[in-house]
């Protein structure tokens, strides 16, 4: 990324915003969406959305009445889709705070129309993300007492600080914390804007939303610090959560999951398949709104190179693995990934390996870096292909460690499929609702690189 | 019961536990229990003998009912109104008794809590158990609260009462009735109970012409036929294993259901086991068709048809030139050839000291032979030694045949059966449940409503063992007093009370019978002497003394010979009791269901088992159905590959497919029972056909080697090796893994004072399931069924591990316990978030399932896979009834919760708050003894405190046998392994 | 542009936020304190089927405990006495008091009397009187001067926390076994070095691991 920001045409490419557009124009624009009826796109969506979300309920209902046996999950595989959609999930939310922090950092103007939805996508991905950690224990209500990080009067008793999942409840918790605040703070000004635009209970709503936003240049002060500050939060945890989710793995003894690399390489997936979201709504956004004036193929283009970047330091990581499993020439390690390719869940690996380091490779040709059809279907795959990978490292380690006489095999029950479904249907909902009711693009900065004389409206002092 | 609906008002809201009888007794289920249980007719008898079980239930128990507006639910406690004596709330009392399957009876000390029995121990002063029991004696604890026994009188399915049928009975079975009794006919099952023996005398006295007729369809009567043959006089054999360096077992699984008691094994393990490198150690040779748990233990196993078995005993014969007998061989290949010559040396070389044995299922010629063989090897009196049988030694097939052609013929006019399920375990050729329908009248005793129950006329139900009174002998005759520790739940009586009836005795009460009967016999020290064998277990001085037969060998050829001819070529089918059902009486017995069987690891099933040449021949693949017929009899089973199965055999597994039945053996497995005819009960020719339907089977195991699929690497995880290498390198097992120097990252816990640890001998253990099923009696461990199993969530605490090593078709067995091990740097107890699952400082790895959340990652860490979630709650809609069978010192787990092995903790506290109110610090070696321990019959399990180098733990740990699992991840478990040893004949190793 | 809300607003929300967040944390607390088992368990006292008073027989009549609660020495459980025991007095003492009725007939028709329960664990709670009593710790400390209560209450929480702080440092409960059941002893000098002198006589270590008490 650094490249980009060295790139002299991101300061002069007007390709960030395309057409004659005027503040006023654009302000109307982006505005006009959340104050006029939706377009039936809209509704079409909604109505897939909606009863997946309900399907969620129903699943987690009965899960919660009856057992943790409704869904595949056994001995050995202790962790099945419950924690592979945890991973996912949280691995796709990583690409909003990446937008919003680091490429705000580098000064990647690229960044200013799409960031906002980014930021509701990790939001919504981290909301989802969180049910499982949650509701696989089976006795929810359990799990959230118990793990409320004070000592559990009248017990007197300390939780296990050693444990990689006590970890998890701070790392996520405060990443949904911060997320959240990064994301209210960019919309203040837009809300104000749209108090602006408004009249009688809409307006007082935004009002309160707003916070008596007036645009003087003090507010802009503090805001542009504040903003500055909240990137610098965020920024680490971008690269923190998801190491803290890859020690649940990290540092158990079990055979493909003792490993160091996974860290680095965690980070690195979860970048590649939040990416490939950014892509996969974007794409449908500007379809649905029109918006492609705003969100161009410039940044489409962009993100196809994240893309391919971090996809090669994925599969750098997957290749990494066996070499070191076989330098550690540990019979076990061995097995682990031999297992991996050939073993029962061979079909699994090689969807993993075609999705997330062939399909990526294609990106190396412009034609299809801009072919909104392609990235497209790419990114689909991408998504797809991290599914894949988490399922690899968690299913196919645990289903044949060291004993063969406790050797299983895993297969989910509708009640997995269903609660998967279910939460890409809540997202879905959430995301909908947030493209309905807010600004999907931050007004404020779009105005910032509208001209290239005002580019350093804000995060440039 | 009016007090108790008054204290625990049925109008009660707020949560309800389940703690005794006396709560339960305020709940509504238990009213309608009560009706169930005790119909019109029994209603009276509650007050009576009923009355006192229940109220010493109630008594000093708690009842618990929520009541509305309360702050907390009242709980009541209700004390005896008069003492009990010896009764102290709060602690178990423990009875000494006996039971019987299958004739011999085992010695039993029963723990009851509050007068519920909880828990079967083997009776350590009875001869026939020395302390330990099998998988089945532990389960006769469920069959007690089995919610699906016959209960209460029926009369052609209708309710009717005890009082109504000794009214019938006085007028059937009067001599104006009955006259000689020659239309009476009475089918029970083998018995040993001297009580009983003195009824049937009355009986046969008062009706000189009725015939008394015993069968059980497991049965050992070839053995005796055998001998009879052979000596001249039908005899029992003991096979004295602890005195034997060579044994050949013919088809025999000793070592299994093919023993009348567990003692073989006690005696076989004595002497596999080994203290250092230089001990020595017996071989045992198995030429067999099925794999058994005997030849999973063989140093050298023949897989060969049962039903050549003869030709090879005859060979062998003749190898050692026994009465000249002519060299047979069906087809003999090399390998047999070989198997015999080196066998028949190596016995030749140990005269005296050497065993052979056959399995019942054998025909009684070949029986014969052995006998002759041992006793021209001069084992007779030394290794083999014989006594008078402690049951009637009859050819029950021919008394069954006979007994239903009279009743085809109409000679019978009353039929009684007493106990047993003829009608589902005759030879189907008999077709015995019309035959009993010609029977002018029919009264049937049984356990549980089964097939006969259901084609008789007077239906009564039959007392369980641990709820009459009565006596029996063990296989060397000492006699054990049967005594009750609980009244009848079902309101049942013990076939001795109903033979009495029959014989129209005044008093019919088991007790009185049983007690007059050895008082008449004791005389002045009667009461002493009757306190003594019920404090004992048994009676002094009632063993059977030796008999030195000797048979004429020449004779014996001759009448022979022509039997063991070699059995023409062709599939045969052999018949075995069910490991989990033995021949149906455990159909109902879900722990019996659910223990995997040794050898297949199957669950809630009984494939036709068979080598992978015959299933390749009749395109056959695990599941298949395949339709066998034999003599004109048919039955389907689904067909499963066993490695290591002879050829053109198939073994079938007894005791499935019940249709009249309990909830939890309805319909279970296949009925196999269907393909026995009179002709061939035991080992029968057949024609195989693939039917092409397939059939789910479930397995708790995979037929894992340990060598890795794919890559074919063998993993360390059973270290073996031959008493020659371990002889000339005593250190092979220290350097059969090759670990690593591994350096500990934080500073160890010291473990001073007493530290429980474990050591299990590989070259003892038999994989038996006694473990698994005293495991689960103990520890509260639910059954999951069938369905769950198959998604891999059985709860079994131990498991044993089952591999095959070597070419496939042809392999060797290894066991290996596996429960958990007690890791010192446990993994599972780093990564639980809540502290669940710490660390005491006697070394054990506690579980608090309260504090449990269920995230699974400990269980998801444990290098073992020994942990087991309760993906459910197992115990939601227990019948009340089962809930009496739970141990109250050990927590019944929720759903959510993780559980695991935990040495028995409950015992070890128990014991040391003991030991510590009696001022003694620390505990004695033995003190504390884990169900497992206890249980195994091969010793095979010790456990103890390792920080006492006298403890037998410590000593086991010191050998350089030892070794512990997957030792390069540093983990320091506390359970170590002996590794086992093989003792190959040099002259049969080969390729 | 016209401002939507009056100058005021601004404070309004500010105090509306803080009061919320205050009600939350306040409700919060009072609800943590109303349901800890000080408040929820102690103080138990149940209406038993016998007026039956500890105060006369143990107090006044100086009955030692382990009359009626013979068990305590020697088993988990500490029995509540038989029938019988109340009638080895009361069948010649106030044999006719018709406070006594359920008992004699309890006597008569061998029904147990339902004595109401007061002192209450979870079932996966496994204490054990024979080990506190036997290694000197006094009925008192669990259940109070019984002696002076007509009604038995229960007068601890009996939660584990409570259970920990004396399995932590238990001298101060420690005393010898002859006077365990003298609820009134107290020994002269400090009670806490007598308590670590017997703690080292004996060697009494009380368990603070999870199998100690839950198994």
């Amino acid at each position: 990324m650094a490249d980009l920001a060295l790139d002299p045409r991101a300061e002069l490419n007007p390709t960030l915003v395309q057409g004659d557009q005027s503040y006023a124009s654009l302000t109307d624009t982006i505005s006009v969406i959340t104050e006029s009826k939706p377009p039936k796109q809209w509704y079409y969506a909604m109505a897939v959305a909606i009863p997946l979300a309900g399907l969620l309920f129903v699943c987690l209902a009965y899960l919660v009445t009856t057992g943790i046996g409704v869904w595949g999950n056994n001995s050995p595989v202790g962790w099945g889709w419950d924690i592979t959609n945890f991973v996912w999930w949280i691995g796709i939310g990583h690409a909003g705070t990446l937008i919003s922090a680091i490429l705000f950092l580098f000064r990647q103007k690229w960044r200013t129309s799409i960031n906002r939805a980014a930021e509701a996508m990790t939001l919504f991905a981290v909301a989802c993300a969180g049910i499982y950690p949650l509701f696989h224990t089976g006795r929810p209500w359990r799990a959230a007492y118990w793990l409320f990080p004070m000592p559990n009067e009248p017990l007197a008793l300390w939780q296990n600080f050693r444990s990689p999942l006590m970890w998890d409840v701070f790392a996520v918790s405060t990443y949904a914390t911060v997320s959240a605040l990064f994301w209210y703070v960019g919309l203040v000004p837009d809300l104000a804007t749209l108090r602006d635009r408004a009249r009688g209970l809409r307006q007082r709503i935004f009002g309160l939303l707003s916070l008596g936003w007036r645009g003087s240049a003090r507010q802009w002060k503090h805001y542009e610090l504040a903003y500055l500050i909240l990137a610098g939060i965020s920024t680490p945890l971008v690269l923190s959560v998801h190491s803290i989710v890859s020690f649940d793995f990290a540092t158990s003894v079990i055979p493909g999951w003792h490993t160091t690399i996974f860290p680095p390489y965690f980070v690195a997936g979860a970048i590649f398949s939040g990416f490939a979201m950014v892509i996969t709504l974007m794409v449908l956004a500007r379809w649905v709104y029109n918006l492609q004036h705003l969100i161009t193929i410039k940044h489409l283009e962009n993100m196809c190179k994240v893309i391919l970047a971090t996809g090669m330091i994925v599969g750098f990581a997957y290749a990494t693995e066996f070499f070191i499993a076989w330098y550690s020439a540990n019979q076990y390690e061995k097995f682990a990934f031999i297992n991996r390719a050939f073993g029962p869940y061979w079909w699994a690996y090689w969807t993993m390996i075609t999705c997330n380091v062939v399909s990526p490779q294609l990106f190396w040709f412009k034609k299809i870096r801009t072919s909104i059809p392609a990235m497209f279907i790419i990114a689909i795959f991408i998504n797809i292909g991290m599914w894949f990978e988490r399922f690899v490292i968690i299913a196919t380690s645990l289903h044949r460690d060291f004993l063969p006489s406790s050797w299983g095999y895993f297969s989910p029950t509708w009640v997995d499929i269903g609660t998967f479904a279910g939460t890409m249907g809540l997202f879905l909902t959430l995301f909908l609702l947030f493209l309905r009711f807010l600004p999907a693009i931050a007004i404020s900065e779009v105005k910032g690189v509208l001209h290239n004389q005002f580019v350093s409206n804000k995060g440039g002092h | 019961m009016s007090q108790f609906v008054q204290i625990n008002p049925t109008t009660t809201t707020g949560k309800k536990y389940w703690r005794s009888l006396s709560q339960l007794s305020g709940t509504p289920e238990f009213k309608q229990w009560v009706e169930q249980e005790f119909p019109a007719g029994g209603v009276d008898a509650i007050s009576s003998s009923s009355r006192r079980n229940l109220l010493k239930l109630m008594a000093a128990s708690f009842g618990l009912a929520g009541l509305a507006a309360c702050r907390r639910p009242v709980e009541h406690i209700l004390p005896h109104s008069k003492g009990v004596e010896g009764l102290i709330h709060g602690k178990p009392l423990h009875y000494a008794t006996v039971a019987t399957v299958g004739g011999a009876a085992t010695g039993l000390m029963v723990e009851t809590h509050e007068g519920r029995p909880t828990k079967i121990e083997g009776n350590e002063k009875h001869p026939a158990s020395l302390g330990a029991t099998s998988a089945h004696m532990q389960a006769l604890l469920l069959n007690l609260y089995d919610p699906d026994r016959a209960k209460g009188v029926k009369r052609n399915g209708a309710r009717s009462s005890w009082d109504e049928f000794t009214a019938w009975a006085k007028d059937e079975f009067s001599a104006a009735k009955q006259g000689d009794g020659s239309g009476l006919r009475i089918l029970a099952e083998h018995s040993s109970s001297p009580s009983l023996q003195s009824v049937r005398n009355e009986i046969a006295r008062k009706f000189p012409k009725a015939q008394w007729v015993e069968f059980d369809s497991v049965n050992f009567d070839n053995p005796r036929l055998g001998t009879a043959l052979a000596f001249g006089q039908p005899l029992e054999a003991h096979y004295q294993y602890d005195k034997a360096d060579v044994v050949l077992a013919l088809d025999a699984d000793f070592l299994g259901l093919d023993s009348q008691s567990v003692l073989p094994v006690k005696q076989f393990s004595a002497k596999r086991r080994v203290s250092d490198h230089n001990s020595q150690i017996n071989r045992l040779y198995a030429a067999e068709s099925n794999y058994s748990m005997t030849g999973a233990m063989a140093d050298h196993r023949l897989r060969l048809r049962s039903s050549d078995i003869g030709a090879l005993a005859l060979a062998l014969a003749t190898e050692l030139n026994i009465g000249g007998a002519l060299k047979v061989l069906s087809n003999a290949s090399d390998d047999k050839a070989r198997f015999v010559a080196a066998v028949a040396k190596d016995l030749a070389a140990h005269k005296g000291r050497s065993i052979v044995v056959a399995g019942p299922r054998q025909p009684r010629e070949v029986h014969a032979l052995v006998a002759l063989v041992n006793q021209a090897l001069g084992n007779t009196g030394e290794t083999v030694i014989y006594t008078q049988p402690v049951v009637t030694a009859i050819d029950s097939l021919a008394a069954v045949n006979q007994l239903t052609s009279d009743l085809n013929s109409g000679q019978v006019k009353t039929l009684v059966v007493l106990g047993g399920n003829p009608v589902y375990t005759l030879p189907a050729d008999l077709n015995f449940a019309k035959s009993m329908s010609k029977a002018a009248s029919t009264v049937v005793l049984t356990a549980e409503e089964n097939e006969t129950w259901a084609a008789a006329q007077w239906q009564l139900p039959e007392a369980h063992i641990f709820e009459s009174w009565g006596d029996a002998r063990a296989l060397d005759g000492t006699v054990s007093i049967q005594q009750p520790m609980v009244a009848p739940l079902y309101y049942g009586k013990p076939a001795l009370e109903v033979a009495a009836i029959v014989a129209g005795l005044e008093n019919t009460r088991a007790h009185d019978i049983v007690k007059s009967n050895w008082s008449a016999k004791w005389g002045a020290t009667a009461e002493k002497s009757w306190k003594q064998a019920l404090y004992n277990g048994f009676i002094d001085g009632t063993k059977l003394e030796t008999v030195k037969p000797s048979a004429d060998a020449a004779r014996l050829f001759a009448a022979i010979a022509p039997a063991l001819k070699p059995a023409p070529a062709g599939i045969e089918i052999a018949f075995f009791p069910g490991h989990s059902t033995w021949d149906g009486r455990f159909a109902n017995n879900a722990w019996m269901q659910e223990a995997p069987d040794p050898m297949t690891k199957i669950v809630w099933d009984n494939p036709a088992l068979l080598s992978q040449t015959t299933a390749t021949k009749l395109g056959a693949v695990n599941g298949t159905l395949l339709t066998i017929s034999a003599a004109g009899l048919k039955a389907t089973a689904p067909a499963m590959v066993m490695p290591g199965h002879a050829d053109d055999s198939i073994s079938l597994t007894l005791g499935y497919g019940r249709s009249a039945c309990g909830r939890v053996g309805r319909g279970v497995g296949h009925r196999i029972e269907g393909l026995r005819g009179s002709a061939a009960f035991h080992i029968a020719p057949a024609t195989v056909s693939n039917s092409g339907a397939t059939y789910q089977l479930v397995t708790t195991q995979e037929h894992h080697t340990l060598e890795e699929p794919i890559t074919g690497k063998l993993r360390p995880i059973v270290l073996e090796a031959t008493m020659a290498e371990y002889h000339h390198h005593p250190d092979h097992f220290e350097h059969a893994v090759h670990v690593p120097e591994v350096v500990n990252m934080f500073e160890q816990f010291e473990w001073k004072g007493q530290q429980w640890g474990m050591a299990i001998d590989l070259n003892a253990c038999t994989g038996c399931n006694a473990c698994l099923v005293a495991c689960q009696a103990e520890n509260n461990i639910p059954v999951v069924g069938k369905d769950q199993v198959r998604r891999g969530r059985e709860m079994h605490w131990i498991r044993l591990d089952r591999y095959f090593t070597g070419k496939m078709d042809d392999p060797q067995v290894v066991n290996q316990p596996m429960a958990c091990v007690q890791c010192e740097n446990a993994p599972c107890e780093s990564v639980c978030p809540v502290a669940a699952t710490t660390h005491s400082p006697e070394g054990l790895n506690d579980m608090a399932y309260n504090r449990c959340v269920g995230t699974r990652y400990c269980a998801n860490n444990c290098p073992y896979k020994v942990r087991r979630f309760n993906f459910f709650n197992w115990n939601k809609n227990l019948p009340e009834s089962q809930k009496m069978v739970f141990n109250p010192d050990v927590t019944v787990r929720m759903r959510g919760v993780m559980e695991k092995c935990n040495y028995c903790v409950q015992r070890i506290e128990e014991k040391k708050i003991e030991a510590k109110a009696n001022n003694r610090a620390q505990l004695k070696d033995g003190d504390v003894k884990s169900a497992c321990q206890q249980v195994c019959p091969a010793e095979a399990i010790v456990f103890g405190n390792i920080n006492d180098p006298q403890s037998r733990v410590a000593q086991m740990k010191k050998q350089q046998r030892d070794y512990v699992l997957l030792e390069e991840l540093n983990i320091k478990p506390r359970t170590s392994y002996l590794g086992k040893l093989r003792n190959p004949n040099p002259e049969l190793i080969h390729g | 542009m016209s401002a939507i809300f009056s100058k005021k607003f601004d404070t309004t929300l500010r105090l509306a936020v803080a009061g919320v967040v205050l009600v939350l944390a306040g409700a919060g607390g009072v609800a943590a304190y109303l349901f800890h088992p000080k408040q929820v368990d102690t103080g138990y006292t149940p209406v038993q089927p016998v007026p039956y008073s500890h105060k006369l027989h143990a107090g006044n009549l100086g009955m030692d405990c382990y009359y009626c609660h013979s068990t305590v020495e020697t088993s988990s459980f500490a029995a509540v006495p038989t029938t019988e025991t109340c009638m080895n007095c009361h069948h010649r003492v106030r044999e006719k008091s018709p406070k006594l009725q359920l008992v004699r007939e309890s006597y008569s028709n061998g029904q147990p009397i339902p004595w109401v329960k007061v002192h209450r664990l979870p079932d996966y709670v496994y204490f054990n009187h024979q080990a506190h009593v036997t290694s000197g710790v006094s009925c008192v400390s669990c259940h109070g001067r019984v002696d002076q209560m007509v009604e038995v209450k229960q007068v601890q929480p009996l939660s584990m926390a409570w259970c920990l702080e004396c399995h932590r440092n238990p001298a101060q409960n420690i005393r010898p076994v002859e006077f365990v059941t003298k609820l009134d002893w107290t020994p002269e000098g400090d009670p806490v070095e007598l308590g670590l002198k017997i703690i080292q006589a004996k060697g009494i270590k009380p368990p603070t691991h999870c199998s100690g008490c839950h198994r």
